[in-house]
């Protein structure tokens, strides 16, 4: 990776830290509601995978902690902002809300909240790549947890069945909401269980954007060329609770620090300063051009964006004026 | 294209319907395709894609594994990019295990992406009670379907609308459950040689009456139509209408007829709770109460598991002389 490309990823990380953290505070203002899931600790994970992806030209779907992963697929940050705020300028027109960020014009096919529930649906969008001819490939971001639903075994054998192009990527941040991995999970490694399908998985370290990043590139290399599906676990950690219902009382504080030594966004900013790539005044004149972004641009938009129109409130159940509902016109 | 009436008819069995249908659309277009528990080499349990797999290969015509809920996700997210896909679970008691995909994802998609996407996708499955199939292969679904925003749900009685109702659901740009009925796939009826799409909405007065109302769908439009028989030798005119359309139910239709009759039975194979004689007899309230001449009554099954045992069975389900007894009660007679 270049250092040019490194020290943009790093902005672009710290963009993604700064922009959850500041959706903690207008959650406490009660600016954001609902759930609300973050993603500190874990950046690596999306900016190292898509960053080795074609953004905009491959599929991304995920869970409800999406975010991030939609910034990186394109998606305007102001308008993720101002979806969180309900707002009719969100990328979901306000119906949809933290879990469910959507902005199809990017490729990103939506946050999803049951835990999960996108294991088919990457599958199903790999088919219609597969029917359409083209070399795009799916990319499908869940927990560890996810890995303990039925919909996992269900559509990791139909993706090696039919050989679909699709790459599951597991964050394992080593709990299910509140419950510990090796208390929840018989076998531990995630990537491990994949192989009763005959699906190539590795594991990596998803604390290290640059690892991620060589992981990805083989994985999706794999993918793209039509070999079929892929599982790449990553290990990592997520700051704060599941979401923000989440007193997060159930974890070492022993631990929580071993982790926050492996910090993404430092490690990566500690290594473009070793190398003379970058200084520590630089990085922090970085941070204050990203928080004055978030707060002057982003939080802004958000803020000031009107709200949906409630005589619209029926509108998106069903398709409008679909003549087949009436039988259709002659062919 | 009209009802498909007026023009040249021939006679085909329901599943021979179905078939036609899902032949057409795959010719019609190469993004639709079809899926399921044996429906390729095998054809289907109920013959409804016999041939196809051969027609059209195994990339279109897919046997699927036994994961209900995996394969009807797959089918959902493949819709996303304008896959047409035709979902068949073998049997509507299989469909619980596919719920979390069809009502959190496929209803609510359009919805909750504010537009961005939708779940164009049909799924088929025989509802209903057959003969002695016990408690687990005997669910009667509709209720459930019917009661979920963003999903159409219809119920053909004739191999007419089984065939025409697929093509339009098919080509409708919202998800689609069909139900059917696992006795009515070898029932015979009249279907136009001309291609012919049947609405997703509305209902139809398949016998006009003016005495009494009585409302059907699925295979008890056939018992009211027997129950009719039976009436008139009483100097009962029983109008029968077809609710074809489950959700969303034809509140225009529903008031029409009740509005001329004055007095409503509703007829359904399935528990009386939360179900269509209770929607309908809400529907009723909300549209031309001050029409009624007597209080609406419905005609249901009993609230049991259903038996395997043949007589209570039959105990268990209502029946064309249920609906007669219901009548008669209601007119005195």
């Amino acid at each position: 990776m270049k250092d040019a490309d490194k020290k943009r990823l790093l902005r672009e990380m710290l963009f993604a830290r700064r922009f959850e953290e500041r959706c903690y505070e207008a959650y406490v203002e009660r600016n954001i509601g609902g759930f609300l899931h973050l993603y500190p600790g874990e950046e690596a994970c999306a900016f190292g995978v898509l960053e080795a992806a074609r953004v905009g030209h491959d599929y991304v779907i995920t869970s409800y902690r999406d975010h991030v992963h939609a910034i990186k697929s394109g998606s305007d940050p102001k308008e993720v902002m101002a979806e969180l705020f309900a707002k009719e300028t969100g990328v979901s027109k306000g119906r949809g809300g933290s879990m469910h960020i959507f902005d199809v014009k990017h490729r990103f096919m939506g946050g999803y909240a049951l835990v999960g529930g996108p294991f088919p649906l990457a599958a199903g969008i790999a088919k219609g790549i597969q029917m359409q001819g083209g070399d795009e490939i799916c990319i499908c971001f869940l927990g560890d947890a996810a890995n303990n639903q039925g919909t996992f075994h269900e559509s990791l054998n139909m993706a090696k069945l039919w050989n679909l192009p699709v790459l599951y990527v597991c964050e394992n941040n080593l709990y299910g909401i509140g419950t510990r991995i090796d208390r929840s999970t018989a076998v531990l490694d995630q990537y491990k269980r994949v192989s009763g399908y005959n699906i190539p998985s590795a594991q990596e370290d998803g604390q290290d954007v640059e690892l991620v990043y060589k992981a990805a590139t083989r994985a999706i290399r794999h993918v793209r060329s039509g070999k079929g599906p892929y599982f790449l676990e990553l290990m990592t950690y997520r700051y704060r609770g599941h979401s923000m219902s989440d007193s997060n009382a159930y974890r070492a504080k022993k631990e929580e620090r071993m982790w926050s030594g492996r910090d993404p966004v430092i490690m990566l900013r500690d290594r473009l300063i070793k190398d003379g790539k970058l200084t520590l005044n630089e990085f922090k004149e970085m941070d204050t051009e990203v928080l004055d972004e978030i707060e002057n641009e982003v939080i802004r938009f958000a803020a000031e964006s009107p709200e949906p129109d409630v005589a619209e409130v029926e509108k998106y159940v069903l398709a409008e004026n679909d003549p087949w509902v009436r039988g259709g016109v002659a062919s | 294209m009209g009802q498909g009436r007026g023009g040249v008819m021939s006679e085909m069995m329901y599943w021979e319907a179905l078939r036609r249908a899902h032949d057409e659309e795959l010719a019609n277009d190469p993004m639709v395709i079809v899926m399921g528990e044996d429906i390729g080499v095998a054809g289907g349990t109920y013959k409804a894609t016999s041939g196809l797999y051969k027609k059209y290969g195994e990339a279109r015509v897919i046997d699927t594994p036994i994961s209900e809920n995996g394969y009807t996700g797959l089918g959902i997210g493949a819709s996303f990019l304008g896959v047409r896909p035709i979902i068949e679970i073998m049997s509507v008691n299989f469909a619980w295990l596919a719920m979390d995909q069809i009502f959190n994802t496929a209803a609510k998609v359009r919805y909750m992406s504010g537009g961005q996407l939708e779940a164009p996708v049909v799924i088929r499955s025989p509802g209903g009670t057959a003969h002695q199939l016990g408690s687990q292969h005997s669910a009667r679904m509709e209720k459930v379907f019917m009661g979920i925003a963003g999903l159409r749900v219809v119920t053909p009685s004739s191999p007419r609308q089984a065939y025409g109702m697929l093509k339009s659901a098919v080509r409708c740009n919202d998800p689609v459950f069909i139900n059917e009925h696992e006795l009515m796939y070898n029932m015979k009826g009249e279907v136009p040689d001309e291609e012919y799409f049947h609405p997703l909405e509305g209902s139809e007065v398949v016998r006009p009456g003016r005495d009494v109302t009585l409302f059907g769908y699925n295979i008890s439009v056939h018992w009211c139509l027997q129950a009719a028989d039976e009436l008139a030798k009483f100097g009962i005119e029983a109008e029968v209408v077809d609710l074809f359309a489950l959700s969303p139910l034809d509140r225009a239709g529903i008031r029409d007829s009740v509005s001329r009759t004055h007095r409503a039975v509703i007829v359904e194979e399935a528990e009386p709770a939360v179900g269509v004689g209770a929607e309908v007899m809400a529907i009723i309230n909300e549209e031309c109460f001050f029409e009624l001449d007597a209080a609406p009554v419905r005609v249901s099954a009993l609230n049991v598991p259903i038996p395997y045992n043949h007589g209570l069975e039959k105990a268990a389900l209502p029946n064309p002389q249920d609906v007669v007894v219901a009548v008669r009660k209601m007119f005195d007679v």
